[in-house]
């Protein structure tokens, strides 16, 4: 393989996963109802919540719904696993445990998704999501979930 | 601020109609009682959050137990004071049927530190999720 074609397979590949992060925010009704964004930088996608009045939780505050907080989180593993196992269908959570760390507040929300072992059936993720300072995160998920090959 | 069992009925009504998230999901109130707080997402479209298999996405369960276990704790304290969650677990036994409304019931079992000698009072608990070895994979349907 030339570096000419290297560098061609590499490119549609990127173009592949885009496409099909485009059409996972496309498909499901639950990231449109969120308001949730992505963006790929290679293999690795930053998820992205802008703030929106119907996901907030304490109106006082006001703070984002912990339970918008955990959803985005699953949302990004989900998105991040199908991304980097495109051979299977969209993953099924099996478990998660969400970590409160500070309140969400009214302000734009991200999130990374670390995929720490995908095994044959099973993939262990961990995500967190921050909003203005990376190193302060605002909210973190480990999780586990299902794969199943296309088709099936 | 103390109240009795009729304002915290009244107040599990609140919580899902002034909460803008809790509004948006379209919770609703079901009941409430010492410690205990059900809530009830009815289906939706726009809640779905896999295409392929048409149910409820994980994140609406989320927000939906949370809610209902804020709800809880206030049942249990006899209070209107506001929760912060600091930490949620939630194991999926199985899919939620497609079109099929969600109901959570959250019970409030610990709310406060102090400690007698008790077997109805616990010091730990534990909840775990196992793969079983000898399972096989679901066959393709």
């Amino acid at each position: 393989m030339t570096a000419e074609t290297r560098a061609e397979a590499r490119a549609m590949t990127a173009e592949t996963r885009a496409d099909r992060l485009a059409a996972l925010l496309a498909a499901i009704p639950y990231a449109r109802f969120l308001g949730m964004t992505a963006e790929l930088a290679g293999d690795e996608m930053t998820a992205i919540l802008p703030f929106s009045p119907h996901l907030v939780g304490n109106v006082a505050l006001p703070a984002l719904h912990g339970g918008v907080l955990g959803a985005f989180m699953e949302m990004t593993a989900v998105m991040q696993l199908s991304i980097r196992e495109p051979q299977h269908r969209q993953p099924r959570t099996i478990d998660v445990t969400i970590e409160y760390l500070r309140p969400g507040r009214a302000l734009t929300l991200y999130a990374r998704a670390d995929v720490r072992k995908v095994g044959r059936r099973i993939a262990n993720v961990q995500v967190e999501a921050w909003q203005e300072t990376r190193a302060s995160p605002v909210a973190a998920l480990r999780g586990h979930f299902l794969l199943s090959l296309s088709g099936s | 601020m103390k109240v009795d069992l009729e304002a915290l009925v009244a107040l599990g009504a609140r919580m899902v109609e002034m909460t803008p998230h809790a509004a948006a999901l379209g919770l609703k109130f079901v009941s409430v009682e010492a410690g205990v707080g059900v809530l009830k997402v009815p289906y939706r479209d726009d809640l779905v959050g896999d295409p392929q298999t048409g149910v409820l996405a994980g994140g609406v369960i989320t927000a939906l137990l949370d809610h209902a276990c804020g709800l809880a704790v206030k049942a249990a304290a006899f209070d209107t004071d506001p929760t912060a969650t600091l930490d949620l677990r939630i194991d999926y036994m199985r899919p939620a049927a497609p079109r099929r409304d969600v109901i959570a019931r959250a019970h409030c079992y610990r709310l406060t530190h102090t400690f007698e000698d008790d077997p109805d009072d616990p010091i730990a608990t534990a909840q775990a999720a196992f793969v079983r070895a000898g399972a096989a994979p679901r066959p393709a349907p």
